[in-house]
């Protein structure tokens, strides 16, 4: 695939609704939803209030001081180490968990977090200026229409493996900052700073970059 | 209110005003839109997903025909400002156009000049996960219409100027459930089905009241404990067991039965969910009254291949074997082409053949209707299966039309193709795909020395057989088609971004338009003073592009670069 065609994707409009847009259908929404709440019985709202009762804190971004616990698999719930990461891959699914409190932020997908040790060898400058002992975290949310990326994988345009989102087959190349090396994502993955004490990764800052789809979605 | 609350409720309201403000509008005369209407439908409008209840998509109108059609000729076109399948039919009713664009959007157009009369956007959460993100367009009734979103509401507009009239949450988007499908609208009633077979949900049919939004319905696709059906799923498999409905359903006026395509089981290997999984892959027949299910027909059994059957069959009154057959016509993802004959009580099975080749099917059992499978074709859990058709069958939801001049169905269909996956058992994890396989693991394979992958067949139903075919040797085919009363049938779906007429009897292309992007959208035709117009949008994208990436890995010479982004294009005769 050329560049030109990333190039288009990447020219599309980032959010095309203009905030005013936004804030009045979100307001007509609520409104709505509010008037069906009181007046009938609304069907699923469960799901809002679930969310509601979700611990505080649990749906804030990554925060600094964060530990990261396997989001997934036989040890989901415990603490990542640098010892738990293969060198070469493949990423390990995580969420970010506040120390103090305890809570696990997965009350948000947008938290997902993909952890990866590759040789500092490969990485691109920003990359490995970013990394420790190569090791090195990026949103798990799609930047096309925000599923989930799940697979390291052979690319579809090179020998590399790379993180690659199979709902529309979008990939990313981790070495270079996650860029995109095909597929209609029309930018690269969030990053997250890492720091590591003592063998245990810990989160060093905020996202760096939008975290999630690119248009409204 | 303090002086300062006032100010501030103002600068709301007049933003709003801005949000939902029209460029040329509001719509000064609208048409409401009646049940008599829908019924009998204007031949210059375009009302419904596919302009008549039986689902024919086909246009009376022969102002371009075979004769004229080399001078059609693009007079507007419109861009939607986003990305992603643009897979909706330009709704036109009385001089008014809504376009439904991935994104939750709603634009209200002058069909005849592309002005924008208003453009509703809807705030979809920053965490919603979407697998399909695209709209295949809005129901009309009376001065409203109504919109299926993918953060799973059912929302309905003014009509005149695209203010929110109500929002109805039908299920928790979280959860995996969404929609992209066009309500059907029934006597002013809107309904709509549920996509999400790929998350585990328990597919559904449901009815909303038109004027508030009040659920007046809801009918399962997997039937309950106690429920006829029941039996044909083990253990707790039904809870989770798939079937989602995720695509318009057409309506028969005459016996008032709605009839709705149902989709595959889940996860997709049948040794997971063992017994006949009830009514997966299947039609039902539902009064709109209530939802309750009168009848059914599933085209096949234990579903492992992901062949959803959720486009719905098309009612065409037919004459075969010297009788008068009120049929349900079905071009299968499971490569078989179905003639039904619907009953009020039954639906019978008539004949069925294969349309594309496939190496799963070793016959169809006369009696039932039942195909008969071949074992090695199957996938199971632990082992590589491969299987022709692909995962995107013989036809995918891409619909066929009928044209009642030639008395022909024209299907977009693909040949060559084979796919294949390795079954695994993977717990369900709510809002997580749940294919029972690993989605890397899903192989698309061009059959070797192929020549061509899209067909545009035409088929005698009546006969049963194929009367001519259009081969696309470089690109799949996924759009759906439409015939007019002008001898014509158009179609995009070509990776090359051609719009294209066929001459509807022998299949000759006759006019070709390259557009921004590949279109799978649905072509509609509509009147405005004595002039008629073809309109589509083209925006590439979801499954077109999947296909054409899988395609590009297939060391075939096929680029994996479509562009995107959706315009509406409007055309008519050169004047
Ligand atoms: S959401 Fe990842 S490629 Fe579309």
């Amino acid at each position: 695939m050329s560049r030109a065609s990333l190039t288009i994707n990447s020219s599309s409009p980032e959010r095309s609704g203009e905030p005013e847009d936004d804030a009045c259908a979100e307001q007509t929404r609520r409104t709505v939803l509010l008037g069906a709440l009181v007046t009938s019985a609304c069907l699923g709202c469960s799901a809002y209030a679930r969310a509601d009762e979700d611990p505080p804190g649990s749906d804030e971004r990554p925060q600094k001081g964060d530990v990261l616990v396997f989001s997934e698999g036989d040890q989901e719930g415990k603490l990542i180490t640098a010892a738990d990461l293969p060198a070469g891959g493949p990423p390990v699914h995580a969420w970010p968990k506040d120390p103090k409190t305890s809570v696990v932020r997965s009350g948000s997908r947008l938290n997902e977090i993909l952890i990866i040790r590759l040789d500092p060898a490969e990485l691109d400058e920003k990359t490995r200026a970013r990394a420790v002992d190569g090791i090195i975290a990026y949103s798990a949310i799609c930047a096309h229409a925000g599923c989930p990326v799940t697979a390291w994988v052979k690319s579809d345009v090179g020998d590399k493996k790379v993180f690659k989102c199979m709902c529309h087959n979008s990939e990313y190349d981790p070495r270079a900052g996650a860029q995109v090396v095909f597929g209609p994502a029309p930018r690269r993955l969030a990053a997250l700073p890492l720091a590591l004490a003592d063998g245990s990764l810990s989160v060093a800052g905020n996202f760096i970059g939008k975290v999630g789809a690119a248009q409204p979605g | 209110m303090t002086r300062k609350q006032w100010l501030l409720s103002g600068f709301v309201a007049f933003t709003c005003l801005v949000s939902t403000a029209a460029v040329s509008g509001p719509i000064e005369n609208y048409t409401p839109v009646t049940a008599q209407r829908l019924e009998n439908p204007e031949p210059g409008n375009w009302m419904l997903y596919r302009r008549t209840y039986d689902g024919q998509g086909y246009s009376p109108l022969d102002q371009i025909n075979a004769s004229n059609v080399k001078n059609l000729t693009p007079v507007w076109t419109f861009a939607t400002g986003v990305v992603e399948g643009h897979e909706a039919p330009p709704i036109v009713n009385n001089g008014v156009m809504f376009v439904a664009t991935p994104m939750g959007q709603v634009i209200a157009l002058n069909a005849k000049t592309g002005d924008e009369y208003w453009r509703y956007k809807r705030q979809l959460p920053d965490d919603l996960f979407q697998l399909h993100p695209t709209s295949r367009g809005v129901g009309l009734w009376e001065d409203k219409l109504y919109l299926a979103t993918t953060d799973d509401h059912v929302v309905a507009l003014d009509a005149k100027t695209g203010k929110v009239v109500w929002d109805t949450k039908v299920q928790d988007y979280r959860k995996g459930q969404y929609m992209t499908l066009m309500p059907l609208i029934v006597d002013g009633k809107v309904i709509v089905g549920g996509s999400g077979g790929e998350f585990g949900v328990r597919g559904y049919v449901a009815a909303y009241d038109a004027k508030d939004g009040k659920e007046l319905w809801r009918t399962f696709t997997i039937p309950g404990e106690g429920e006829p059906g029941h039996d044909t799923w083990h253990g707790d498999d039904w809870k989770n067991g798939g079937g989602s409905a995720w695509m318009t359903g057409n309506y028969d006026k005459e016996t008032k039965t709605i009839y709705w395509g149902v989709g595959n089981a889940a996860p997709w290997p049948g040794e997971t969910h063992p017994g006949d999984n009830l009514y997966t892959s299947s039609v039902l027949a539902l009064d709109p009254n209530t939802g309750k299910i009168k009848t059914y027909h599933q085209y096949h059994q234990n579903d492992s291949w992901d062949w959803d059957e959720v486009d719905a069959p098309m009612l065409i009154d037919l004459q075969r074997d010297g009788r008068n057959i009120k049929s349900l016509i079905h071009p299968g993802r499971d490569a078989i082409f179905w003639v039904l004959e619907r009953t009020p009580t039954k639906i019978n099975y008539v004949a069925g053949w294969p349309f594309v080749s496939t190496d799963v099917w070793k016959g169809i059992e006369p009696e039932s209707g039942r195909p008969i499978v071949d074992p090695a074709h199957k996938p199971v859990i632990g082992k590589r299966v491969e299987f022709c058709p692909s995962l995107w069958g013989g036809k995918d939801w891409p619909s066929a039309a009928y044209s009642q001049k030639t008395g022909l169905v024209y299907v977009p269909a693909n040949e060559n193709f084979c796919g294949g996956f390795t079954g695994e058992k993977v717990a369900l994890k709510p809002g997580e795909l749940w294919l029972g396989t690993k989605p890397e693991d899903i192989g698309l394979k061009a059959k070797s020395g192929a020549d061509h992958f899209g067909e545009l067949q035409a088929w005698d139903p009546a006969t049963g057989k194929k009367v001519w075919q259009h081969n696309f040797p470089k690109s799949q085919l996924f759009g759906s088609v439409t015939a007019t009363a002008g001898d014509l049938v158009f179609v995009g779906g070509t990776n090359d971004r051609n719009f294209r007429a066929f001459n509807a009897k022998t299949g000759e292309l006759l006019w070709e338009q390259k557009t921004n992007s590949g279109i799978m959208g649905m072509p509609v035709s509509y009147e405005i003073d004595g002039t008629q117009y073809i309109a589509i949008q083209s925006g590439w994208g979801v499954d077109a592009q999947r296909i054409q990436d899988a395609l590009a890995t297939n060391n075939i010479g096929i680029e994996a670069n479509v562009p995107q982004g959706g315009v509406v294009w409007v055309f008519a005769l050169k004047k």
